[in-house]
């Protein structure tokens, strides 16, 4: 009987060709979408980890924990001598210094008077010595505007926008009134070496970028910084590994009596963080939940469809002395072949094309004019092990529960109207 | 089993719910039906030949009275146990064929034995001696959309009679037929009723098949209003 069924399941194409493609189709969108979203949490992890929070981050435990008012006061002292262990302790990664910094950026006309004024939000990283990862890592060379990038410690960078409200042009002092580590005042002049486009208002608004050699003199710094960015050996953030790192750290330097003695925390604590990682769950649930919903609609209706193509079989069945149930449950059978060799060629093609964006990556650099310094310009995919089995889910439910809702049809079948029915 | 007797109904009422009551659609009938019989119910329309089979054929019951089908009391009977008497006694055969379209003439004839745990051998053999009854040794493989309205219900009686069942119940069966592919498949079926001595029983308001018939019972409004041996 299974095999007498399956050969018309096979021979009718309305019946097995039309909804293995609907499945094929509902669950390679789902593969592709969860890969896709992924692949955005992914860059938006790596992007947090090279801009703000490296890998694992090391501040004071006073620093730590005002860290939203950025208290250059509570800063990190023998910074080079602490790099240098953590350096040994943990080779394979990279260290690097990070002061943010605030204040007013004052334009001096040619007699030293203010021109005009702006508040500044900065980042103050190594820009200039030999070695330094940093240019590279923010992006800074594809955001460029004007100018080129500082070659000495009072150079800086200014986002486009805030440079032209400044009426400032590379070349141009600008002037930086700020409060030193020890809560003096600090007036530094700098020069501006060119401007960048962040690609974030805040940052757009009012973004400047320094070296941090040179905002330690400003700010009356020297050998102290804010924050210690660690960066593990892959792009990729891996949160046992940097688990491992902040315990080891932290039991070896990090004093819970002492307010400024140095501890480590790891990305994934970054409050903001940590809820991403959650609604990227909950989206991935969102999306198999609407495809679920819409390929059962579909079907469902495909399923009344090739039930109501399939009536005068189902009463013939009836006819020959065939249970209800039986034929029901074949017809669920039916549904679940469907279903996997769907979901089998689904999720093929799902991860194929996910791994393609995984890989080659989708350029949107080239549709937008420039790229910006703080937005991922590359579109990729991720392939996590759910992108594996996650398609199966939608596809077996919705062929199941589609063919369920029209298969109620024959429990309400009536036996009595059967010479009727095959008659008309 | 009583082994003449393969019908028999005793005063058996079937009423339909309408708007503002009941219509009676068969009215206190007694009917037997012995082995062998080449039987038909014969009446304008509306007269409840096909309620009759409906009963006869344990797709539906009585209202009152009751009908004794090869033993079982078609009242009492659950849905499974339906379900196996139409599986392994019955046949039925349809005004419209009812060929499945996806399946060739051998699978199409081979269906109803799939439920009666056959050999695949033993399943082959029922197959082609049922084809080779109504004529259509030479069809095995097409599909009934190849095949002629004559032909299709050719394939359908030999799916009917394919499991030898004791009892046939055909329901105007020639109606979309032309009178030769009519006559045809009246004699097919007059030739297997000799041969297996299968019962027949008929519904049917055709002169062409009344003539076929060796006993006719004419309903009308429900009741039997005539009852007679035709010939022997
Ligand atoms: N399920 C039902 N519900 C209500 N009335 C019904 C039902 N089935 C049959 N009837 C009524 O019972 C009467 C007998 O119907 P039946 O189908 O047995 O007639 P018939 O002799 O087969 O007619 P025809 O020659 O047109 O096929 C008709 O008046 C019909 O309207
Ligand atoms: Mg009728």
């Amino acid at each position: 009987m299974i095999r007498f069924l399956f050969k018309g399941l096979l021979r009718d194409r309305n019946r097995s060709l039309l909804p293995v493609l609907v499945v094929t189709v509902g669950v390679a969108l789902t593969v592709l979408a969860h890969c896709y979203i992924t692949g955005i949490l992914r860059d938006s992890i790596e992007f947090t980890a090279r801009y703000s929070s490296g890998h694992v981050k090391i501040m004071t435990r006073a620093y730590a924990e005002n860290s939203d008012q950025v208290p250059n006061d509570l800063a990190l002292l023998g910074v080079d001598e602490l790099i240098s262990n953590v350096q040994d302790d943990f080779p394979d990664m990279e260290f690097v210094q990070r002061i943010n910094f605030g204040g007013l950026l004052d334009s001096p006309d040619k007699y030293g008077e203010t021109k005009k004024q702006g508040i500044v939000s900065g980042i103050a990283v190594d820009l200039i010595s030999e070695n330094t990862k940093e240019t590279e890592r923010l992006n800074l060379a594809g955001a460029l505007r004007k100018g080129r990038f500082p070659e000495k410690p009072d150079e800086v960078l200014l986002s486009d926008e805030f440079a032209e409200k400044l009426e400032v042009n590379p070349g141009d002092p600008v002037t930086l009134i700020s409060s030193t580590m020890y809560g003096g005042m600090a007036v530094q002049n700098f020069v501006l070496a060119g401007t960048i486009e962040f690609g974030v208002e805040f940052m757009d608004r009012s973004g400047m970028i320094a070296d941090i050699t040179g905002i330690q003199n400003a700010l009356d710094m020297q050998d102290a910084c804010g924050e210690i960015l660690g960066f593990l050996d892959n792009p990729r953030y891996n949160d046992e590994m940097a688990m491992q790192v902040e315990q080891t750290f932290n039991n070896k330097y990090a004093d819970p009596d002492d307010q400024f003695s140095p501890v480590m925390s790891r990305l994934k604590n970054e409050s903001l963080l940590s809820g991403f990682f959650e609604m990227v769950d909950m989206f991935s649930g969102i999306i198999i939940f609407v495809f679920i919903l819409a390929m059962s609609i579909v079907l469902w209706n495909s399923g009344l469809i090739g039930g109501l193509r399939r009536y005068g079989e189902i009463g013939l069945r009836l006819a020959i002395g065939e249970e209800k149930g039986h034929i029901y449950r074949s017809m669920i059978g039916e549904a679940v072949l469907i279903g996997i060799v769907g979901s089998t060629i689904g999720t093929l093609i799902g991860l194929g094309f996910s791994y393609w964006l995984q890989e080659a990556g989708l350029d949107i650099g080239g549709i937008m004019k420039n790229s910006k310094m703080m937005m991922p310009s590359v579109f990729r995919a991720n392939i996590t092990p759910p992108a594996y089995y996650l398609g199966f889910i939608p596809g077996l439910f919705s062929v199941v529960l589609g063919t369920m809702l029209a298969g109620i049809g024959i429990y309400r079948r009536k036996t009595a109207s059967l010479f009727k029915e095959l008659e008309t | 089993m009583k082994n003449s007797e393969i019908v028999k109904i005793s005063g058996l009422v079937k009423k339909f719910p309408m708007a503002g009551g009941f219509f009676t659609a068969l009215d206190k009938i007694d009917l037997t039906f012995g082995e062998g019989e080449f039987a038909g119910f014969v009446g304008p329309s509306g007269s409840g030949k096909t309620t009759m089979l409906n009963i006869i054929g344990s797709l539906d019951t009585p209202s009152e009275g009751n009908a004794i089908v090869l033993d079982n009391d078609i009242n009492q009977l659950s849905s499974h146990k339906a379900a196996l008497l139409r599986r392994k006694h019955l046949g039925f055969i349809f005004q419209t064929y009812n060929l499945l379209p996806v399946y060739t003439v051998f699978e199409n004839v081979e269906f109803p034995l799939l439920l009666l745990r056959m050999s695949a051998s033993q399943r082959k053999k029922a197959v082609l001696d049922a084809l080779e009854w109504v004529g259509l040794s030479d069809k095995v493989k097409s599909r009934p959309a190849q095949l002629s309205g004559g032909e299709c219900q050719r394939v359908a009686i030999a799916r009917a009679m394919v499991k030898k069942p004791l009892l046939v119940l055909a329901d105007e069966p020639t109606a979309n037929l032309d009178s030769d592919n009519s006559h045809h498949i009246l004699k097919t079926m007059e030739k297997l009723n000799k041969d297996l001595l299968t019962t027949f029983i008929f519904a049917t308001h055709d002169d062409k098949v009344i003539r076929y018939l060796r006993r006719k019972i004419s309903l009308r409004d429900g009741k039997v209003t005539a009852d007679e041996i035709v010939k022997n």
